[in-house]
C-alpha cells in the first residue's frame, strides 16, 4: 500500500528520458533480418535491463546530495522500505520499454517465434531487480553524483563489452570468454539469448536464475546495510569491501563455468542457430 | 505537571576537533513552545537533528515522548513533525504529490485538502517544488511537518532567509499550531521571534545553554535598567562612558557604545557634561527598554546577528 502510493512519484520523475533512449536503440539494433532479431533483442532487451542500475544510483545519490533524503529521514520510512520502493518504480518504469521493445521486435522487424514467454519474463524480472540493486550499491559507496557517474561508466563498458550483448561472446578469445563468466551481465545475456532464442524453458535455466537471485539478495542485503540518509555522512572505508562483495557468488560461478563450461556451450549453440539461417556478413558488428 | 515531553540532559558532541555541544540540558512540556535562541554555529541545529533521531548523541541523553529517538525507530517517527533547516524535495514533485506521499507513510493522517486550505497552497496544489517561492516552500515544509497530527513539532530555523512580510505569515502559522496545543521546539537566531512566539527561551552558545526562562524572566535580567546607545564623533576616555552616574555597564559594539542604565536621566545629564567637557560630540543617542537581544549580549558579549 504504502509502496504502491509512494511509487507513482518516483516514477513520474524518470519516465521520459528511458523511454526516449531506448525507443531509439530498438530501432537502430532491430534493423537486421528476421532470423536475427531474437539474438538481437537479447541483447537489446539486457541493455535495458541492465540500464536501471545506472539511473537508480544516480537518482539515489543525488536526492541524498540534495538532503532530499534527510528529510523521508524524518518520516517513518525504513531504509529497506525506501529501497525496495526504488526497486520497484524502477521495474515497472523499464517494464513497458521492454514490452515495446518485445512487440515492435515481433511485429515491426518480424522476430519468428515470441521464444519462451514465461522465460523472458522471469528474466527481465530478475534482471532488473539484479541490477538496480547494484545500482543502490553503487550509490552506497558513493559519495556525490560525479563519483557515480564514473563508476557507472566503467560498469556499464564493462557488461557492455564483455557482457556479449554487443559483441557475442563466441567471437572472443578464449581467456577473454573466461574473464566474461565472472560478470554478472553476461548470465543475463546468456539467460535472455536462451529464452529468445532457443526457447529454453525457465527450469533449464539455473545458473543464470541463481547467480542472478544471490547477486540481487546480497546487494539489496549491503545496500541497506550501507545506506546514508545524511550529506554529511560519508562512505566508510569498509563499505568498499562490503561492496565489493557483491561480485562472489559471480567468481564462485564464475569459476565453476570455467570448469564445466556450460555457458560457453550454450552462448555457443545460440550463436550458431543464428549463424546458420545467415550469412557471415550479414552477422552484427 | 506531567512528564516533560523533551528531556534533554547533559548533551555533548563533537565534530573531528569541533566540539558542537558541551553539555545541553533543557525539559520542555506539553503544549509549550520551547526556543533555541542563539548565533549560528551555536549547536542548535545539531541538538534538534539528535532530538529528530537524525544524529547521535556523543554523551547525554535524550527522551522525545519518553523514547530514545536513534533506537526507538519508526514508533518514534510517527510522533514527531519537523521541518529542516533547509527542506529539499525533488524539484518536479507537485505540491499535492509532496502531501499525499509524505502522509502516506504515515498511520495517522490529517485531511490534506484541510492542509493545502490551512497553509494557502491550494493554488499552488499542481505547481512542481521546485517552482515555488521561498515562502512557499517553507509553507509546504510546515504542512508536511504536520501531515502526521504529531505530538512534537521540531521546527529548525523556520523563518530563516525570509523577507519579513512572509515571515510574519510563518509566525501567523506558527501561532495557529500554537492554538493547537502542539508541543514546539523552534530554533531560530531572530529575537523578534523568540519574543513572539516562545513560552520559554534557552540562549545557546558555544555548545551550552547559557539561559533559559521565559522571554520575560530572561529580559528582567536587565531589571530596572534601561539601554542607552550612543554613537559619539571621536572614542572617548578609556572606561570614562561607564563611570556615568546610574550605569551599570558599558559594552562597546562596532562603532556604539551600549549603556545600561539605572538613571536614564541622570546618566544622559552627566554624558552630557563630560562630551563638553572632553570637547566630544554625540552622533546619535537611542534609548530603549531591554530586548532579548540586549540579554543575549550581556551574556555572551556578542550580537547575535554578526
Amino acid at each position: 500500500m504504502r509502496l504502491a502510493l509512494r511509487t507513482p512519484v518516483f516514477i513520474f520523475f524518470s519516465l521520459a528520458m528511458p523511454l526516449v533512449f531506448l525507443f531509439t536503440f530498438c530501432g537502430f539494433f532491430g534493423r537486421g533480418k528476421p532470423y536475427a532479431i531474437p539474438y538481437l533483442l537479447a541483447s537489446v532487451l539486457a541493455l535495458t535491463v541492465m540500464g536501471s542500475f545506472w539511473g537508480l544510483s544516480l537518482q539515489l545519490v543525488t536526492y541524498r546530495e540534495m538532503g532530499i533524503l534527510r528529510r523521508f529521514h524524518l518520516a517513518p520510512v525504513s531504509a529497506g522500505a525506501l529501497l525496495a520502493s526504488s526497486i520497484l518504480s524502477n521495474y515497472l518504469l523499464t517494464v513497458p520499454t521492454v514490452v515495446v521493445q518485445f512487440l515492435l521486435a515481433r511485429w515491426l522487424f518480424h522476430m519468428p517465434s515470441w521464444g519462451n514467454l514465461t522465460g523472458v519474463v522471469v528474466m527481465v524480472t530478475l534482471g532488473i531487480v539484479t541490477f538496480a540493486a547494484l545500482g543502490l550499491i553503487v550509490s552506497s559507496v558513493t559519495n556525490t553524483a560525479q563519483e557515480t557517474q564514473i563508476i557507472n561508466q566503467a560498469l556499464w563498458l564493462l557488461f557492455l563489452l564483455l557482457s556479449g550483448a554487443t559483441l557475442p561472446l563466441p567471437l572472443f578469445p578464449g581467456w577473454l570468454q573466461r574473464v566474461a563468466f565472472y560478470i554478472p551481465a553476461t548470465y543475463l545475456v546468456t539467460g535472455l539469448q536462451n529464452v529468445l532464442v532457443a526457447g529454453t524453458s525457465v527450469m533449464h535455466l539455473g545458473a543464470d536464475l541463481l547467480s542472478l537471485s544471490v547477486c540481487a539478495l546480497l546487494a539489496f542485503i549491503i545496500a541497506q546495510q550501507l545506506f546514508r540518509w545524511d550529506p554529511g555522512e560519508k562512505a566508510p572505508r569498509r563499505a568498499r569491501l562490503w561492496a565489493a562483495s557483491t561480485i562472489i557468488p559471480f567468481l564462485l560461478l564464475g569459476a565453476w563455468e570455467t570448469h564445466r563450461g556450460s555457458l560457453r556451450a550454450s552462448a555457443q549453440s545460440t550463436f550458431r542457430s543464428m549463424e546458420r539461417q545467415a550469412a557471415p556478413e550479414e552477422l552484427p558488428h | 505537571m506531567s512528564s516533560p515531553v523533551i528531556q534533554v540532559e547533559n548533551l555533548t558532541k563533537s565534530y573531528g576537533s569541533v566540539e558542537a555541544l558541551r553539555g545541553v540540558s533543557f525539559e520542555v512540556q506539553e503544549g509549550e513552545v520551547f526556543g533555541l535562541l542563539g548565533p549560528n554555529g551555536a549547536g542548535k541545529t545539531t541538538t534538534v537533528e539528535i532530538l529528530e533521531g537524525l544524529r547521535s548523541a556523543d554523551g547525554g541523553t535524550a527522551r522525545v515522548c519518553g523514547l530514545n529517538p536513534l533506537e526507538a525507530g519508526l514508533r518514534f517517527k510517527e510522533e514527531i513533525g519537523a521541518t529542516l533547516q533547509s527542506t529539499a524535495l525533488p524539484e518536479k514533485i507537485r505540491v499535492r504529490e509532496a502531501l499525499a506521499m509524505f502522509s502516506s507513510f504515515y498511520g495517522r493522517r490529517r485531511n490534506l485538502q484541510d492542509l493545502l486550505r490551512r497553509f494557502g497552497l491550494e493554488e499552488k496544489r499542481n505547481a512542481f517544488y521546485g517552482q515555488l517561492s521561498g515562502g512557499q516552500k517553507q509553507r509546504l515544509a510546515l504542512a508536511l511537518a504536520i501531515v502526521n497530527e504529531p505530538r512534537v513539532l521540531f521546527l529548525d530555523e523556520p523563518t530563516a532567509g525570509l523577507d519579513p512580510q512572509v515571515r510574519r505569515e510563518i509566525y501567523d502559522i506558527i501561532e495557529e499550531l500554537k492554538q493547537e496545543k502542539k508541543t514546539i521546539l523552534l530554533t531560530t537566531h531572530y529575537i523578534e521571534e523568540a519574543e513572539r512566539l516562545c513560552d520559554r527561551v534557552a540562549v545557546v552558545d558555544y555548545g551550552k545553554v547559557i539561559a533559559l526562562g521565559t522571554p520575560r524572566e530572561l529580559k528582567q535580567r536587565s531589571a530596572g535598567t534601561t539601554r542607552i546607545e550612543v554613537r559619539l564623533a571621536r572614542a572617548p576616555q578609556d572606561g570614562a562612558l561607564g563611570k556615568l552616574e546610574g550605569v551599570t555597564d558599558c559594552k562597546q559594539f562596532e562603532d556604539a557604545w551600549v549603556l545600561h542604565s539605572t538613571r536614564v536621566p541622570a546618566t544622559i545629564v552627566a554624558l552630557v557634561k563630560q562630551l563638553e567637557s572632553d570637547g566630544n560630540e554625540l552622533a546619535s543617542l537611542e534609548i530603549s527598554s531591554p530586548t532579548l537581544e540586549d540579554v543575549f549580549l550581556e551574556l555572551t558579549g556578542r550580537k547575535l546577528r554578526d
